[in-house]
């Protein structure tokens, strides 16, 4: 399964532990994460399931670019971090 | 009278209340978060307060008991596939709330029913204390909605919600920029309102067309219900008809142009505004703060001083950070440098609470 690590700064506001969740792409891992913590799930996605436009995700250190569907592939031992993006100062 | 005042800043949601001697800042909730609106429902005491996290978005909590609870923020619907809309400057609109710029309690016969206004345009209802969230699908499907744009921030918004006290079914809404819209069945279908306001920003041919209208904040006599006022980008205008028709009133010193209006809840014809010099410069003229009040339906207006710094201030009220108590006795304003008034005689006479909040969005008594 893969490993998935939210930003510290989010703890303030929704409890996010670090989860391990299956899945082939990064929207089943998620998913199956906020299936158990519905809450976090509207920190990290807008109303339209696609990221906050002021977050990141990355896979194994690489930045996800399909941030509407996040359909980019994850492996079993993935490491996926859920991020602050600098952008939104 | 009431003797509790919420305000709303961008670091956090001060309670101010009156003591003894003077009002002060007895609780601070949310300290650090952008608080962008509270309500406080008269009708059976709750508190919500509207939070904007920036990165991880807008929330909305409850007040409990024992402190605060998150509850639903008004969501969207999901956008149907294959469906594109943009926003005026050519990007894909997102159908996500960017922001809770309304609040308001339902009618007195509808415990429960909180209505929501949002950036970009949607109008929200929850019959549950905000439990849950319904988009009222009417205006947002009306195909003038497209037509509504960015005034306030880039998106439009919907910033005043009018409910009739006489009837909740009847609600007047109010965009920056869309203009008045009204439904008078508690929001299955919506018409245009405001006739005879003036957009000096538009295009000729545009200039008196409701929905390019400006309106920055539109307020509603609870007890005189046709009187509703309008401080907009480029003036103020009076209705007696319920919205239908404007009238402009000029020639006020020092100047028309503002965000924030407040009626009286008794006397339709008292009405409170905080002027800057114009759009393109929003400081108080001469660096001098004052509030102007009509009590003639805007034939004559006292230009209000006492207490207020008459020099070097550079105070910005925003649309919702004027308000007065039940009574129409005690107003409060607070202002983007983080200044706080209160006065406790309509107006003759202000008190600074403090001068050093974060930037404030809305007040409210409660």
């Amino acid at each position: 399964m893969a490993r998935v690590v939210f930003t510290s700064n989010i703890q303030r506001h929704v409890i996010c532990p670090d989860a391990d969740a299956p899945g082939q792409t990064v929207r089943e891992v998620l998913e199956n994460v906020f299936a158990k913590n519905s809450q976090a799930r509207n920190y990290v996605l807008d109303d339209q399931s696609a990221l906050r436009k002021h977050m990141t995700i990355f896979v194994d250190g690489q930045m996800v670019r399909d941030r509407k569907r996040l359909e980019d592939s994850v492996s079993e031992t993935s490491l996926i971090h859920v991020l602050q993006a600098l952008s939104g100062g | 009278m009431n003797d509790r005042l919420l305000v709303s800043t961008r670091k956090g949601l001060f309670t101010v209340s009156r003591q003894a001697r003077r009002w002060e800042i007895t609780a601070v909730d949310f300290l650090g978060d952008n608080v962008s609106m509270t309500l406080a429902d008269g009708r059976d005491g709750r508190l919500y307060a509207a939070l904007d996290h920036g990165h991880f978005g807008v929330k909305l909590h409850r007040s409990t008991k024992t402190g605060w609870e998150e509850i639903a923020a008004p969501a969207y619907p999901p956008k149907p596939e294959g469906y594109e809309e943009n926003d005026m400057w050519g990007r894909p609109l997102n159908w996500s709330t960017a922001r809770i710029w309304a609040l308001e309690a339902g009618g007195i016969n509808e415990p429960g029913v909180i209505w929501c206004g949002t950036l970009p345009g949607g109008l929200f209802r929850s019959a549950d204390h905000g439990q849950s969230w319904a988009m009222v699908r009417a205006l947002w499907d009306h195909p003038k909605r497209k037509q509504w744009s960015g005034g306030g921030a880039d998106l439009p918004g919907l910033h005043s919600i009018c409910i009739d006290p006489r009837n909740s079914q009847r609600v007047w809404v109010a965009v920056s920029t869309g203009g008045i819209w009204f439904t008078e069945d508690g929001g299955a279908s919506w018409t245009q309102r405001g006739e005879g306001m003036r957009a000096e920003y538009a295009p000729p041919e545009q200039i008196n067309d409701p929905i390019v209208q400006d309106v920055h904040r539109l307020v509603q006599c609870p007890a005189a219900p046709k009187r509703m006022w309008v401080q907009h980008h480029n003036g103020i205008f009076v209705s007696s008809d319920e919205g239908r028709t404007f009238t402009e009133i000029t020639g006020v010193e020092p100047s028309t142009f503002g965000f924030a209006v407040a009626v009286h809840p008794r006397d339709p014809d008292t009405a409170w505004f905080i002027p800057e010099i114009k759009d393109e410069r929003r400081i108080p003229r001469e660096g001098k703060l004052v509030v102007t009040r009509t009590r003639d339906r805007g034939k004559s207006f006292d230009v209000l001083t006492k207490g207020l710094p008459q020099s070097h201030a550079y105070d910005v009220v925003y649309r919702h950070a004027l308000t007065l108590d039940t009574d129409g006795i005690r107003l409060a304003f607070g202002s983007t440098t983080g200044g706080l008034w209160i006065s406790e005689d309509q107006g003759e006479t202000w008190v600074g609470v403090t001068h050093t909040l974060p930037p404030v969005y809305a007040v409210q008594f409660a």
